[in-house]
This record gives C-alpha cells, structure tokens and sequence, in this order.
C-alpha cells in the first residue's frame, strides 16, 4: 500500500477557499498574539525592555504589519460569523455563497476605512 | 424462429451520410491520466494518451478506448457505467465526478483532461484506491434499521411528509466522491467523513428507526461532525445533487438539540 497520490491541486470552489483563508488567517493571528502576549509580558521583568519592545511599534514595517493583522483579524471574524450561521441557521448552508460576497464586501468596506485612517497616521507628517 | 422482415421504406429523403454513425461529431482529445503501478514504477507518474472521441461519449467511454485499444494495463474501476453502482468516482479536471457521468463535451477539450485517482484513500493501483477506511467509517454509523417493540404484522407505516424528511440522503451511491473531496478527510482519516454522516442522516431522520440518539452519540465525538469545516467540497461533489452539507449542519443541530 502507498502513499496517496499527489497530483493536481482540488479545484475546490468558494467554500474551500473561504475555509483556507479562514485557516491561514487564524494562524496569523495566533502568531501575533504569542508575540504580544510575550511582549507584554516584558512589563513585568523589565520596565526599560518593555518600552524598548513597544516602541518598535512605531516603526514603518510595524505599521505594515498592523495593516495586514487588521486585514486578518477583519476576514476571521467576519467568516466566522458566517460560518456560525452555516452551522446553526436552518437556511445557513443554502446561502453560503451569498454570505461569503457578504463578508467580502464588509471586509473591504471596513479594511478600507482603517487603512486611510491608519496608514494616514502612521506615514503622515509627525 | 422468426423470419427477419426487410426494412420498410424510408419515408423521408436523407442525404447521403445522415443516418449512419457518422452524424456525431468527433473530436480529438489528449486524455492525461495519473498512473501508478506498484509492480513497475516506485511514483505515480502522468501518462497522455491521444483519443479521438464522439459528442456522447463520457470520460469512462475514453478509458475503455484507453484499455480496449492501447495500453491493457490501465486499472479502474467500473460496473453499471451508468452513474448507479458508484464505483467509478475520480478526480477529472481536479474536481470528484462519476466518469460515467461526465460528458467529454462538456469539458474543455482544447486541453488535456486531467483523471486522477481520488484523495485522501490509499492508493492501490493507477485509479484504484483502497475503499476500506471509508466502508469502515460507513459500518460505524449502523446503516441499517433498528426497532424497538414488536415486529407489525404488515408493513411499517409513515406518512408522505416524514418521508420526505430524509428523501435527500437516501439517495447516495457510495461511490466516496464527497468524502474524498474533504480537505479535512484528506488529512485526518480518523475522520467519518461527509458519506457516513449523510448514511446516519437517512436513518437519524427516519421517523421507523429508533436508533437515532444512537448513531448522533456516535457521531458527536471528536472525530464526528465537528470536524466538518463547511467547505462544501462535498456538497459540489456529489453525483447525486445531495446537499450533502446541509445534511451534516442538521446532524450537528440534532445533536444540540435532543433531549436525552
């Protein structure tokens, strides 16, 4: 007996994409949070050292990063809410697809709002 | 013995050439198949094949041409060719189909079409997966009629409406499309897989079976519903038009809602 095959990739449609980008995003999102929480931590060894972690915020690529965990967290939990409603709204699994145009158009509506506000603060004049 | 009548007269003047086989269109088509034979090769390894092929013929038809007419050795599975039995499902173009359903016209044709075993099954021979996991997973779920009380002496009664009920998930084939097309499947075998859930359905469902807090207790484990991550690969994949997904979301909100 083998290993499966491994050939082409599954040509799955809406609902695996949204489930792949639901995954990559949660890890995103862990990974931050394991930074942070260390961190934030630092305040409670070393006064100097926290100060000096936190100010790396400040910085160009931070403000990036922050951009782009925003992005993440805005997809996680706009999907999750949809998938919530798949799971448990009688009509759930009928309007899948609709939900998911739904949460897109949410996710750009308000990724667009913070990121004028926040890339306008963070490479705007100080 | 029956004397052969000569053929009437045809009424209607056909020009030369109409009315034999040649009316349907052919086309040529490069059929890329994922072989894999243990005897011979450690890999699996894609193999084209140039067919010419006619508008009704499907992707099993190729196959046979594949089999019959150049290479013996191609394995698959096939019995009623007719989108019944369930033993030709296989990844065409990328996606789970019957090949017995899939009509070559309807694919793009200007490019090789892709057939590949199923996902997620160990792999046996060129298209020839290893169904047992997912039979196992099937017997797990008892798929069978459980009573309590007296047998009737006539037959067992139910009304138009609580048939209609489960009408959808009586009508799966077996055939494992859906469960090989389960990202979550693929990765973890422990899984039972969209297939069991949809068999349990039609008996949870059933207002005849008594088994129902059964078979959701076995399927509220760790490895049961919850492991469904809705991506819909199933529902997409089924031969049978099954919403398959839909079907599992109902399981879970049976398991929330029963009272013990």
């Amino acid at each position: 007996m083998s290993k499966t095959s491994s050939g082409t990739l599954y040509r799955g449609h809406e609902g695996m994409w949204s489930w792949v980008g639901h995954r990559v995003t949660g890890v995103v999102i862990f990974l931050y949070l394991l930074v942070h929480v260390l961190d934030t931590a630092m305040v409670r060894v070393d006064a100097n050292a926290y100060d000096a972690i936190i100010s790396t915020y400040q910085t160009p690529w931070m403000a990036l990063g922050e951009t782009g965990l925003v992005a993440a967290i805005l997809f996680h939990a706009f999907n999750g809410l949809r998938l919530i409603l798949v799971d448990f709204w009688k009509q759930g699994t009928k309007y899948q697809r609709q939900m998911l145009w739904g949460v897109l158009i949410l996710w750009v509506i308000v990724f667009a709002g913070f990121a004028i506000r926040h890339l306008s603060i963070a490479f705007g004049s100080h | 013995m029956s004397t052969e009548l000569p053929e009437p007269a045809s009424k209607i003047e056909l020009k030369p050439g109409v009315g034999g086989g040649g009316e349907i269109p052919s086309f040529d088509i490069t059929l890329r198949v994922r072989r894999y034979l243990p005897e011979t090769t450690a890999d699996a390894y894609w193999e084209d094949f140039k067919l010419t092929m006619y508008g009704t013929d499907r992707v099993l038809d190729a196959l046979h041409k594949v089999k019959w007419d150049h290479d013996g050795t191609l394995s698959f599975r096939r019995s009623c060719a007719h989108g019944v039995c369930g033993s030709d499902a296989m990844r065409i173009n990328g996606r789970n189909r019957l090949a017995c359903k899939t009509l070559l016209k309807d694919l793009d044709t200007s490019k090789p079409i892709t057939v590949e075993a199923i996902k997620g099954l160990p792999l046996e021979k060129d298209l020839i997966v290893d169904m047992e996991p997912f039979f196992q997973s099937y017997r797990e779920i008892m798929p069978f009629l459980i009573s309590k009380g007296h047998e009737p002496t006539k037959e067992r009664y139910q009304s138009a409406e609580d048939r209609e009920r489960f009408d959808d998930t009586t009508k799966c084939i077996l055939c494992a499309a859906c469960t090989s097309s389960c990202p979550v499947f693929w990765t973890d075998g422990q899984y039972f897989g969209p297939a069991a859930i949809v068999n349990a359905h039609r008996f949870i469902f059933d207002s005849r079976d008594d088994a129902g807090d059964m078979r959701l207790e076995i399927l509220n484990d760790k490895e049961g519903v919850w492991r469904c991550r809705t991506t819909f690969n199933c529902s997409e994949a089924c031969p049978r038009g099954i919403q398959v997904t839909k079907a599992i979301a109902e399981v879970k909100q049976a398991i929330l809602s029963r009272t013990i």
